[in-house]
């Protein structure tokens, strides 16, 4: 368990895929011009999506993507944080639960009878949670998907031994370093910006579509107020919940103005009794 | 196993690499005849049909992008077209050049990502991509630097490489400026070089003499090597509407496998992706792809697996050039968007994702919300012929040691790049595990 084996040599990495897209770990591969440089830094011995060649641990840091959603990822979770020295998650799903944790809000079992014929085959629980349900994370690194350079930012700072340097503040403050006029103001865009995670560099108000929320909910964001507001502005309250309840429906913050403003539309969820009925 | 007197071997991938998600084979060989193949998808569901039911059409895009971080634009895009049909709207020349110009850098970073990292260092004895690059560091960085400029590509036109958010059913929210999509036309020329010297390279690798009879299904689009819509069109000739398509396919739900598995008219098993578009839609290379594919003759159709590699480096060929024409010729749409008026109707699109043809089918009422939403991903559609593949190359290496014969069997497996994290989010678990 202890790294002192791996201390004389470069750190060892591993990458892991729970529920989840690939998207997160392809940002990985997607560093083409630091990949090489990475793989002299670190010895990447577990990284399914990227080598056959596979060892067993203990890694000094593992990077997790994706959310728990069966009973086999529930123990196979425990044994990665037990072989790894740091547990760092990244993406949405391995943070908040991801997109897939809209079936928290069904009834038990209600998305898995409207897809398949023999729900009862499946291995998958009635919720899909974050990798800190489970077990200790060292540090989350948000966004769906990650931000590349704050992924390579998030590897040196353990590398070097120190803290990330990763902004808590909101896509609001994003928008203001880069000039960008702001939407609700201007043109009453229903925008999450005041209340997301920073990260993306404000991307979708610098095309002139209001945020969606990929970063999940920034540090002291008041969803509550910004809720009430995007109402005044004329957004209707099925229109607010479902922007607040999409790839970070689970997070504290927003999962809880989905569910209200979904009290008060019709659940949107129309029940499949049948497998044929869901699939003709 | 219970009759002693029979010789029964097992060979069993758990965990496949080096492809998209998590699947593992299993082939069971009983007195040197093959008698069961199974390709395992371990994959957890995530119910995307259900819970796009509920939602406003507008979110499809962006919802269904989420099912894969390779292949997010080719999600998009059948959201997209399948919304715009339901609704009975067609988008000009401008938005649909954009949006194939999009798509161009999907398939450059995609099959790069492929060719590269994931499928060429079988042929050259290498665990992955970072060992080759040891022996061979230009190769592997020429095969990056493409995947850099499919990115570019994408970032440029779509904000964003995973997950771009600039795409909107009708169109876009921003149109990119002449300036921005015309200094793309540098990095393009060089991934086009760079992809000509990837199909003399792939060429050179060696090959299993393996062919297989493979029924294709590809669409067609006139005068063009379809990437961003068209009709599907099978080898044997049968053409159809994309609609017609999505009633003849069967997905069924096979006990034993315990994975939905698509057919034609629930008996034939086919094949979709680069060997279905080559032998499909050869007539309508480029010319410059022509040559290239002449140049290391390869015949149309390809029948063997594993120079899908080379046909995946023609592609290559295909979409820098088409780029690259798209970006010399780019000028902004005067709208970025075309309305769509929601109304109460049925939309079915497909597209050809770099792994394969993707459809989308959703009904949607008048308000805009979804009632049904149907998927189908290649790998879904695929995976009996990749099945078939498994069992071919087992009957022909059976003299081969476990662990060679078991490379061969991923590396069978990884000829279709198959994208389980797509497939998956409706393939079932096995229940079966060894």
């Amino acid at each position: 368990m202890s790294s002192s084996d791996v201390a004389t040599e470069r750190p060892t990495m591993a990458v892991w895929k729970f529920a989840s897209c690939d998207g997160c770990q392809l940002s990985l591969l997607d560093c083409e011009d630091e990949l090489l440089d990475l793989a002299t830094a670190v010895r990447i011995t577990h990284f399914t999506e990227m080598s056959r060649a596979s060892s067993e641990g203990p890694y000094d840091i593992s990077l997790v993507e994706g959310s728990i959603t069966t009973s086999e990822d529930v123990k196979r979770i425990k044994a990665v944080r037990a072989s790894s020295r740091y547990l760092v998650t990244i993406g949405a799903c391995a943070a908040t639960g991801g997109v897939q944790a809209l079936r928290n809000f069904v009834a038990p079992g209600e998305f898995a009878g409207a897809v398949y014929a023999h729900p009862e085959y499946l291995d998958s629980l009635d919720r899909s949670t974050p990798i800190s349900s489970h077990v200790v994370v060292d540090f989350e690194l948000h966004g769906c998907p990650i931000d590349r350079g704050q992924l390579l930012e998030v590897l040196l700072a353990f590398l070097a031994g120190r803290r990330p340097v990763i902004a808590s503040h909101s896509v609001c403050q994003e928008c203001k370093a880069r000039g960008t006029v702001c939407l609700m103001v201007a043109g009453a865009t229903a925008c999450l910006g005041p209340v997301t995670r920073a990260g993306c560099g404000a991307l979708c108000p610098s095309i002139g579509r209001g945020c969606f929320g990929c970063f999940g909910p920034s540090a002291s964001a008041n969803c509550v107020a910004l809720s009430t507001r995007l109402g005044e502005l004329g957004t209707s309250d099925a229109a607010v919940a479902r922007l607040f309840g999409t790839f970070n429906v689970a997070a504290p913050g927003f999962m809880e103005q989905s569910q209200a403003l979904h009290g008060r539309v019709a659940n949107p969820h129309v029940r499949r009794s049948t497998h044929e009925e869901a699939r003709p | 196993m219970s009759h002693g007197a029979k010789r029964t071997r097992t060979i069993s991938a758990e965990g496949i690499s080096r492809v998209e998600g998590e699947g593992s084979l299993r082939v069971l060989v009983e007195d040197g005849l093959v008698t069961e193949v199974a390709l395992d998808i371990f994959e957890p569901p995530r119910y995307f049909e259900a819970l796009l039911v509920g939602r406003h059409f507008s979110e499809a895009p962006d919802i269904t992008a989420r099912i894969c971080g390779i292949c997010p634009v080719a999600y998009q895009m059948s959201a997209c077209l399948a919304m715009e049909d339901a609704c009975g709207v067609v988008v000009g020349e401008g938005i649909a050049a954009l949006r194939r110009l999009l798509y161009c850098g999907e398939w450059i970073q995609s099959h790069a990502l492929h060719i590269y990292l994931l499928h060429a260092p079988d042929f050259l004895d290498c665990a992955d991509a970072v060992q080759l690059a040891e022996r061979d560091p230009d190769t592997v960085a020429r095969g990056l630097d493409m995947k850099r400029t499919g990115n570019l590509v994408m970032q440029t036109v779509g904000g964003r490489a995973v997950h771009p958010v600039n795409v909107r059913v009708g169109g876009f929210y921003r149109t990119p400026d002449v300036a921005s999509i015309r200094a793309l036309a540098e990095p393009l020329r060089r991934a086009r070089d760079e992809a000509l010297e990837t199909v003399e390279w792939v060429s050179g690798f060696e090959f299993p003499d393996v062919s297989s009879d493979y029924r294709f299904v590809a669409l067609d689009q006139p005068g063009r090597y379809a990437i961003d819509g068209g009709h599907p069109r099978t080898s044997d000739g049968v053409e159809l509407s994309t609609a017609q398509f999505a009633d003849f396919v069967v997905e069924e739900h096979v006990a034993r496998s315990t994975a939905l598995q698509a057919t034609l008219g629930g008996s034939d098993p086919y094949l979709t992706g680069p060997l279905a578009r080559y032998a499909l839609n050869w007539a309508s290379l480029p010319e410059l792809a022509r040559q290239a594919a002449s140049s290391v003759a390869l015949l149309s159709p390809c029948t063997n697996p594993f120079r899908s590699i080379v046909v995946r480096a023609i592609e290559l060929v295909v979409a820098c050039d088409e780029a690259l024409a798209l970006v010399d010729n780019y000028e902004p749409p005067i709208e970025p968007a075309v309305e769509v008026v929601a109304r109460e109707a049925t939309g079915t699109a497909a597209t050809e994702a770099p792994r394969g043809l993707l459809l989308h089918q959703y009904d949607i009422d008048n308000q805009g919300i979804i009632r049904r939403a149907r998927i189908m991903p290649p790998t879904s559609q695929n995976q009996l012929s990749i099945e078939d593949d498994l069992r071919r190359v087992v009957e022909g290496g059976l003299a081969l040691g476990d662990d060679e014969l078991q490379w061969r069997c991923e590396q069978a497996v990884r000829n279709h790049d198959p994208c389980i994290s797509c497939a998956a989010h409706f393939l079932d678990l096995s229940v079966e595990r060894s």
